[in-house]
Formats: structure tokens, sequence, C-alpha cells
């Protein structure tokens, strides 16, 4: 299978790897995906919890060049932004990001829901109520 | 030393240039038709196949009249099990094999199922090893076929030939063994076997792509298959259309090359494995797939756990390796043959095979040893599971989001 030059950058020079206190309280982990089914990404975003700017994302992956790439590239487009505002990122914007095929989609989909368990569990942590995903995806 | 490194030998191989150079004449100089009669062009041809058929049936011990010349293993195995199914349904229609076989006999297999036949698909141990007990106890009045392969594709385990041979010779049920990852690479005999039929091909064994052939056993007893392929009657009525005469010339010298060659080969080939081998061996939680005694010479099969596998093929992309997981089709499922030995799904998916040959070099592996571990360290740095698992969190305790 041919890999657009944005995931194969991605794959080779991953952004964003690493690993943050999951038990702070200005730290949201998403853990989503399944070892069965060859991804599982983990998103973590540091928040100030003035501004409410994510500060800090990493991730880590398992699984193919694309849900490696999608998930780098979230961790970049994170960086800066307010949770408000992260939780408009769309997986259609990381599939047209990274020129991803149509059986690569569910990489972008699993990015997305990264992204929003992260921010979920750093709502909880803020003890305000999780962000219902009524996004309806395929 | 030239990347990518070619080590998907279990797919194919390169021809020698000795075979090479045996096929050439007959493409611009010694073209005829082997079943043309009346002209020297036909002669020529037709002396040139028989010296070849002597070639390859010297190489499993077989009669050159034993030789059914095919497109390549997957025709000899559908002639075989088709063959054997319609030659002999006066007899039964029950046929024996096993879940890690090729394509080519299950598949056929299936195909027989919807037109009445009855299959029993053998279990393997967790080392791909047949259990010959369950092998006997499966063995019917109406069984008329037995076929489990030699040397298996993936891992490369070897099964018990010989004694499946003998049990099938004592119960009066034919044996087919598909022999295409065995013959050319390990010793094969046909007659000490007790195989009955036997399919295998030129291009796993330095030869070219396109031609192959089936044993059909004439004596002890006398084997028929019904042809699947009607015309002018061919290679004694079981195999009609004009033969491929370079092909043949050129799997004719691959089998003599193999026959001289095989135990230097072999002995050398096993050392260079078992060196790759026991240096991957060395990264944590790497494991070996299938039987390490009863195995091809030049074949290893190794599960890297925690690294997903078409993340780790596109981080080994200077060497040309087979992967467990069939991802670069749109399906994702794992190798139906690793599932078969009981292994998780996300070992399945995780694994390489490397498959050596006769061109290859001992610098080629220190390279690919480097590589490899390297790629593997570098995906599990980035790896989730490896974290965990590094932390000593079970993942079997972790509720998991399947998508």
């Amino acid at each position: 299978m041919a890999y657009s030059e944005k995931v194969i950058d991605h794959y080779n020079n991953p952004r964003n790897v690493g690993t943050l206190d999951k038990a702070a309280a200005n730290v949201g982990t998403g853990l989503v995906g399944a070892p069965e089914c060859g991804d599982v990404m983990r998103l973590q975003i540091q928040v100030d919890p003035i501004t409410g700017v994510i500060e800090d994302a990493k991730f880590k992956t398992f699984g193919c060049g694309s849900a490696i790439a999608s998930s780098s590239l979230a961790t970049e487009w994170l960086k800066g932004k307010t949770v408000d505002d992260a939780l408009t990122i769309d997986n259609m914007d990381i599939v047209e990001e990274l020129a991803l095929p149509p059986v690569k989609i569910h990489c972008s989909v699993l990015a997305e829901d990264a992204i929003k368990a992260a921010i979920n569990d750093y709502r909880i942590k803020q003890g305000l109520e999780p962000i219902e995903d009524t996004k309806k995806h395929y | 030393m030239q990347l990518p490194i070619y080590l998907d030998n279990n797919a194919t191989t390169k021809v020698d240039p000795r075979v090479f150079e045996a096929m050439t004449p007959f493409f611009l100089n010694d073209f005829g038709n082997a079943a043309s009669r009346s002209h020297s062009f036909g002669w020529k041809a037709e002396e040139a196949v028989d010296y070849a058929r002597e070639q390859i049936a010297a190489l499993i011990g077989a009669n050159e009249k034993e030789i059914i010349f095919t497109s390549g293993a997957t025709e000899s195995n559908n002639l075989a099990i088709k063959g054997v199914f319609e030659m002999y349904a006066s007899k039964g229609k029950h046929i024996i094999t096993s879940v890690t076989e090729h394509k080519a006999v299950l598949d056929t297999c299936k195909h027989l199922e919807k037109l009445g036949a009855e299959i029993t698909y053998l279990p393997v141990a967790m080392d791909g090893m047949l259990d010959m007990k369950d092998l006997e106890n499966a063995i019917r009045p109406d069984t008329i076929l037995v076929s489990i392969m030699y040397g298996n594709n993936e891992m490369g385990v070897v099964q018990k030939i010989r004694e499946i041979g003998a049990l099938c010779k004592s119960k009066g049920v034919l044996f087919h063994s598909d022999a295409t990852q065995a013959v050319g690479k390990i010793p094969v005999d046909v007659i000490a076997d007790n195989i009955d039929l036997m399919s295998f091909t030129a291009h796993k064994m330095y030869g070219p792509k396109g031609i192959g052939a089936l044993f059909v056993r004439r004596k002890n007893p006398r084997v028929k298959v019904t042809a699947q392929m009607d015309g002018g009657g061919h290679e004694r009525g079981m195999r009609s259309g004009t033969l491929n005469v370079p092909g043949i010339v050129g799997f004719g010298k691959a089998c003599e090359l193999a026959r001289l060659e095989m135990a230097q080969d072999a002995e050398r080939l096993s050392k260079l494995r078992d060196k790759l081998e026991n240096a991957l061996l060395k990264l944590e939680e790497s494991y070996v797939n299938g039987n390490k005694e009863n195995r091809l010479p030049h074949t290893t099969n190794i599960s890297f756990k925690y690294v997903e596998g078409e993340g780790l093929m596109m981080a080994v992309k200077d060497i040309a390796v087979s992967s467990g997981s069939a991802c670069t089709s749109a399906s994702l499922e794992p190798s139906y043959v690793l599932k078969a030995l009981g292994l998780d799904d996300e070992l399945a998916h995780s694994s390489l095979r490397f498959g050596l040959s006769r061109f290859t070099t001992e610098e080629e592996i220190d390279y690919t040893i480097n590589y490899v571990t390297q790629a593997v360290n570098r995906l599990r740095d980035m790896s989730p599971l490896w974290e965990m698992f590094k932390d000593g969190v079970d993942l079997k305790s972790i509720e998991w989001s399947e998508h």
C-alpha cells in the first residue's frame, strides 16, 4: 500500500511521543481502540486550568503507520488550542491533511475518539460533565 | 550489499542463473511443441522434456512416468484433490486435511463440500504439529484421501510425513502431500514416505514461475486422477495442454541442482537462520511460531509482542519479508495458520516470516538483525501496550473499546 508523504513523515518522525502524569488534575488521558483490532491509541493533554489552553500533548500508539500519523498529527493540532476549540477537531480534517485512503479512515476516527476521551477525562477531573459524543461516523 | 534485502523466499525465489541459462535455447531456437511427432523441432522439445522429467523424478525418488506437469502447485493441489474425488467417488466421499494447509488445498476442499464431499479439518497443536492419533481416529471406511502438507509455508513446520504415509497405506487410504515448500529444501522420497500424490513447483526452488508438477504413483497402488482440463490428452490423459518446454527444462535443471546442492545449502542456511532467530529472540517478548525441531532449514516465523504488524512492516522496508497479518488487503484478518496454533490475534498480527535462500549472505543476515531489532525497539517506545506491560498492567484486565 502506498502511504502519503505526510503519513511517512509522521511515522518516521513522530511528534510528541511520550507520557504525561495521568494522576495530575490538569492532565486528561484518553485510551481508545483494542489490541485485537490492531489499533490502540493513548492521547494525553496537559491543560492550563486558568486559561483552558492545552499546554502539552503526548501520544503513544500501537497500530499501523496511518494510526501513528493520525495521533501524531492530533497532538500537533491540540497544542495551543483551548479545550473547547479542541472539541471541534473532526476526523475528516485528519483524513484530508494526511490523505488517508478509505481503508484507513478508521485511524482518523480513533484519533478523534482519543481527543474526546482525553478531554472528557480532564473535564471529569475538573468536576465538569463529560461531553456526549452525538456524532455518527460513516 | 543491495537494499532491500530479499528474505521472502517462501513466497518465491530468484531463478538460479544456471537454470536461466539452461532455459534460454528453448525460446528462440528449440521452440518446438513437444507433442509434434513429425519434425525435428518437436523431437528436440520432447527430448528436453523427457530429460527434465528424469531430473525431477530423481529428486523425489519417483519414476519419470509418474510426473504430471502442471502450471504450479495450486493447479497440482486442485488436480490431486478434485481428481481423486471424482475418480474414487464410488469408494467414498470423505477427505481428511488439516487447518494449516495452504488455501489451494483448503478452498479446493470447501469447493468439494458443495459437491457432496465430507471433509475433516484436523486441528494442530500449539507448535503446528498434527497429532497422529487425531488422524488415525478420523479415518473412516469411506475415507478416500488424506491431504497433509509436507512443510508449512508460514512457519516452516514439517509434519511427520513418513508416519502419515505409513498409516494411510495400512488403512488403504490414498495420501496426497502439498510439498511445495519442502521439495528441493529437504530430502523428500515418495517411496519411503509412502506418498501417492504430491504437489510441488519450480519457483520455490530457484526455478521459473508457471511450471509445477503432480507426482501420481503408478505402482502399489496405481493411482489415477480424473483430468480437470479437457483437451489433447497430454500427460497420460491427466492434464491436457501444450507443455511449457522452457519452464520444464528450467524445472528439471532446478531439481538437478537441488539434488546435488541441497545438503550443503541446508546446512549453511539453517546456521544463518539460527543466527538470525537467536539474535531476534534476545528482544524481550519475542517468540518463534511453530515447532523448532521439525522445520524447514531456511524459514523462521517470529512474533514481537506489543508491536502492530502493519506498523512493523512499514518499519522494516529495507527487508522484503511477509507479515502474519494480511494488512496488504483491505481485511485486517490475521493469519489463519498462526491463529490455528492458538495465538492471540495481536501476536498473530505482529509476526514476521523470514525465508532465506541459496543467495542469502551472512552480511545480509547481520544487517537484518540490527535493523529489525531497532525497528521493534522504536515501535515499542511508541506503543502504549508496551508501556502498560512494563508497568505490570494486565492487558486482559482492561475494558477495550472495540471498534
